[in-house]
């Protein structure tokens, strides 16, 4: 009676998350994500009960979102793409005339009520606009339509970078370029793009990169060159995690965390504080449990009915695949520091809210897979 | 030919979308390995090492401020120097309760409230466990008295430090400048991780000038420091490359002369070296002692000198902007030469007064009854004014002041040294585009004879005169001759540089001018005569008297009715030996009435102790 009674239960739930067109996987991993995001951040706050609380309220937020955006069915998604595109483009040229100045960096757009981001919609909004491109045309992609892509994607990505703003820039140009890998770009055309790519590099670090991002560059292949600047905060996250050890010092514990050595130890260095306290088997749990995600978002993907899912959902969880690389590569001095928070734990509304309106649209993928199929 | 038709066929693509799935999630799988063993390198083998680092013993970053650049004058003597000093210092970071130690500290040494609010202002922005000066320059009881108690004190420190000396103490200030305590504004014009751990940096002169010359390249150490703060070891240091010497062109010796030289009087006078610019002393009087600022200055030493009738902060040689008076009177021949609007020989009846046509108003000669008739020599010798007043009245303003521009007037020098100003050489646009009037006559006979709106600084009267002196090539001053970096040890001297050339139309007509400055000197009629008794060279000059006080129509100036702070300006240009210069002086002493009497012995002081070595 007991096992009718949990199966119940269960069932009843399934109904429910069905119902709300969710994935009840793909939840439990973001829900168990979230929790342990918020205990870290209780701690890397030194244990400020302010900031975690304002965390708590966006996450609610998100996952609102979360559901709105999966119960869009993904025709509309694959139609309103073009329009949240053009919005998007038109929103980042906005602010480029009118927009904030917030650290330096010209990357808010005040509408009255809210601020926010536009670049933030582009991350999905590029995504979606070339997968809905691709989604219709014969693939592999020819030329043609290679040529389109690119020029889809390389738009809101100079944009983002004159703001300057190079860790969405980049977020939003490999959003773009895992749909066309996808779609199945030949991989001749891809290497001689990264050929191409290489040679022009000198060029881009030239002209495009700002003083203060080539700085970052060399900062991170030489970190002591500059130790009183960015060096800094790549010398101390370094000590941090590296003194974590196999099992970490405990959660409050840390003392490069706690004594304010991390330099944005809420924000975009929080894996530092969580590799000082939790070690290296925290951070195998942490990285398994991203990939865990990362996987459904990509097994989603391959079960889904029509391209436009296939290659959405594909590139979806691709590109959170780069926020977590980045983040953590960056935090752990394999790459140059460029703004890229650790997702859905580092302490920021705007990127938690687009990163779960990303996993609203891969259930809104799921479900049309199901309730079509 | 048969073309290929693509039809879309949703199996194949499935497949390759499928396929490339896989390919990314095995790609994935890579990268995340290559983090994991990132992490394994910091966290599993590395761990010994980064856990010394952030253990109970922590790791800090100390900037090595660099020693700033010395500077010496054009023989070597050390104009300014650093000494160490001892700071008192305070790590925020280990300080419990800072209100309570700030208190307590008190007791053990005196602070001033601008100590203090520098001591706040600056610990806003300090990097961790950066420490921060409260009092600068204790003395030998205060360190004494830190020293013993210092142990009742968490994260307070006692470091030695340099601290820049200035070993002449007032000599030369305006031309050396001085260093002082960075404040925020500077600190955002400066690159901020260069000058974390510096404190000072010029405020003044070549010290300001010479800024990034002097400041050199910051150092690095990391240290291992205890619960306490006290430093274990170094783990690792970057030593600091200190900053450039300075040659400076001024000799120090000749400074010395030409300061002593005014006397109680007030005013300034450059001295230049015709053939390149080089400027070999740069007074303005009186001067202060730059050492009061290094270590903070007291409130009420700046409010004595800030408050001071005789302005000593104030650069006068540079900044101080006179009527030049009859100083003029040698470039004005020149101009009426070249111009052809007068000749040598013609000669013009001097009465005491000069009239213009339709106007009542009588424009005086300085001498009542006037000089009779004078030729153009006789009118430099003996600075006739009316001579003047015709000659600039027939040449017109326009070319007077095109002309007078391309030896330097109403512009800047360029000289090597903050806050300079132009002067004003007055012109028809120059009215218009100010005061929004035409040009009237009697303002071009005011030009004249160096007076009405014209005005000039004395480095730009001498650099005139050096200009004057070599045919009218113009070289932009120089205080630093030369910069010796510390890696090279070799000296790179600073580029001559010409700032203008006139060329002359007759040769004969400069030379007409240079007979008559030295009749100013030589002739026994000369304004400047008393000076040349017993002077073992030939020296070229011309005497001025710049007007404080406006004399009415029809009314005498008698300068013993006048007080002394309304008597007239001397001045004196000068340049020697008068056919192969090397030294060109304009000396303008304030309210010093006479320029033969009070102004040129001045100068020949200054060339008396440079042409002969005698002070």
């Amino acid at each position: 009676m007991n096992q009718d009674f949990d199966n119940e239960t269960i069932s009843y739930t399934r109904r429910i998350l069905d119902g709300l067109r969710v994935d009840p996987v793909l939840l439990l991993l973001l829900g168990l994500l979230s929790v342990f995001g918020v205990m870290l951040l209780y701690s890397a706050s030194g244990s400020n009960i302010d900031l975690m609380m304002r965390q708590i309220t966006r996450l609610a937020m998100a996952l609102l979102f979360l559901v709105v955006v999966a119960n869009i069915p993904t025709r509309i998604l694959k139609k309103a793409a073009v329009w949240l595109y053009l919005a998007g483009i038109l929103l980042l040229l906005g602010v480029m005339f009118y927009g904030e100045v917030g650290k330096g960096a010209q990357r808010w757009l005040d509408l009255g009520i809210i601020r926010f981001q536009p670049s933030e919609i582009l991350k999905l909004a590029v995504p979606m606009m070339v997968a809905s491109y691709l989604a219709d045309r014969v693939l592999p992609v020819g030329w043609k339509e290679l040529i389109v892509s690119v020029i889809l994607v390389m738009i809101p990505v100079f944009l983002i970078t004159r703001q300057p703003d190079l860790g969405t820039a980049i977020l939003v140009g490999s959003a773009g370029f895992f749909v066309l890998f996808l779609a199945g770009v030949r991989w001749k055309i891809m290497l001689s793009l990264g050929f191409l790519f290489s040679l022009m590099a000198p060029l881009l670090w030239k002209f495009v990169l700002l003083d203060y991002q080539r700085g970052r560059i060399l900062t991170l292949l030489n970190p002591e060159s500059d130790p009183l600047g960015s060096g800094y905060h790549i010398i101390q996250s370094k000590i941090a995690i590296g003194s974590g050890g196999v099992y970490g010092k405990g959660w409050l514990n840390g003392t490069q965390s706690q004594l304010d050595f991390i330099p944005e130890r809420s924000t975009d260095f929080i894996f530092a504080v969580f590799g000082e306290e939790f070690g290296f088997f925290g951070s195998i749990l942490l990285i398994f449990l991203y990939l865990v995600i990362i996987y459904r978002g990509l097994y989603i993907a391959a079960h889904a009915r029509e391209n436009f899912g296939r290659l959405l959902a594909g590139a979806l969880s691709l590109t959170f695949f780069v926020y977590l690389f980045v983040n953590i590569g960056m935090v752990a001095g394999l790459l140059p520091v460029v703004g890229v928070p650790l997702p859905l734990i580092s302490y920021g509304g705007t990127s938690m809210v687009t990163l779960m309106m990303g996993f609203g649209l891969i259930m809104s993928i799921r479900s049309a897979k199901r309730y079509l199929g | 030919m048969l073309k290929r038709v693509h039809l879309k066929d949703d199996h194949l693509e499935y497949r390759l979308i499928r396929r490339r799935l896989v390919i990314a999630a095995v790609f994935i799988l890579v990268l995340m390995v290559t983090l994991l063993v990132r992490l394994f390198v910091l966290q599993v083998v590395d761990y010994e090492h980064f856990s010394t680092l952030a253990d109970s013993n922590r790791v800090r970053i100390i900037a090595l401020p660099p020693a700033r650049g010395l500077i010496f004058d054009r023989n070597g003597v050390v104009m300014a120097k650093n000494l160490p000093a001892y700071r008192l210092e305070i790590i925020r970071e280990q300080v419990d309760d800072i209100e309570d130690t700030l208190t307590r500290l008190k007791q053990y040494v005196d602070y001033s409230d601008q100590d203090l609010k520098r001591y706040r202002q600056s610990s806003k922005r300090r990097r961790p466990f950066e420490s921060i000066p409260l009092r600068l320059n204790l003395n030998d009881d205060e360190l004494a008295r830190l020293a013993v108690n210092l142990h009742k004190f968490n994260g307070v420190e006692i470091n030695a430090r340099l601290a820049r000396n200035y070993p002449l103490g007032s000599l030369g200030v305006h031309a050396l400048g001085y260093v002082s305590r960075i404040n925020l504004e500077e600190l955002s014009q400066v690159n901020e991780i260069n000058y974390a751990g510096t404190s000072h940096i010029g405020k003044l002169g070549v010290e300001k000038f010479y800024e990034d010359e002097l400041h050199g390249t910051v150092g690095v150490q990391q240290v291992e420091v205890n619960a306490k703060g006290r430093t274990l070891r170094v783990l690792s240091e970057k030593a600091p490359i200190p900053g450039s010497n300075l040659h400076l062109t001024i000799d120090s010796k000749l400074q010395m002369v030409a300061e002593k030289a005014f006397g109680d009087y007030n005013g300034s006078v450059v001295a230049i070296d015709p053939n390149n610019g080089e400027i070999l002393a740069l007074v303005s009087m009186p001067t202060f002692d730059p050492n009061l600022f290094v270590n903070g200055i007291s409130v009420k030493d700046y409010a004595s000198l800030r408050d001071s009738p005789d302005r000593p902060l104030f650069n006068r040689a540079l900044s101080g902007q006179y009527p030049p008076g009859s100083t003029v009177k040698p470039f004005y021949g020149l101009a009426g030469l070249e111009t052809g609007t007068v000749s040598k020989a013609q000669k013009l009846f001097c009465g005491g007064y000069y009239l213009l046509p339709d106007e009542e108003r009588k424009f005086r000669d300085w001498k009542k009854e006037g000089h009779g008739s004078v030729n153009l020599d006789d009118a430099i010798t003996q600075s006739c004014d009316i001579y003047f007043y015709d000659l600039s009245y027939r040449m017109g303003i326009d070319k007077i002041s095109t002309f007078m521009e391309q030896f330097g007037f109403g512009q800047k020098t360029g000289i090597d040294s903050p806050g300079e100003k132009g002067g004003l050489m007055p012109s028809r646009e120059w009215k218009l585009a100010t005061q929004s009037m035409p040009w009237f006559p009697g303002e071009t006979l005011n030009t004249g004879i160096g007076q009405g709106a014209f005005l000039v600084t004395s480095l730009q009267l001498t650099n005139s005169t050096a200009a004057l002196s070599q045919k009218g090539t113009r070289y932009r001053p120089r205080l630093v001759r030369a910069i010796e970096s510390p890696d090279s040890e070799q000296l790179r001297e600073t580029e001559i540089i010409e700032a203008g050339q006139y060329k002359l139309i007759k040769d004969s007509n400069w030379q007409h001018i240079l007979k008559s400055m030295k009749n100013v000197v030589h002739g026994v009629r000369g304004t400047a005569y008393p000076i040349s008794w017993g002077l073992k060279y030939t020296a070229a000059g011309k005497t001025g008297t710049a007007q404080v006080y406006g004399v009415a129509q029809d009314e005498e100036y008698d300068e013993e009715t006048v007080a002394e702070k309304l008597r007239d300006h001397a001045l004196f240009i000068s340049f020697a030996p008068a056919d192969e210069p090397r030294i060109a002086v304009a000396v303008i002493v304030e309210h010093g009435s006479h320029g033969g009497s009070v102004a040129a012995p001045i100068a020949r002081k200054i060339m008396d102790a440079y042409l002969l070595g005698q002070s």
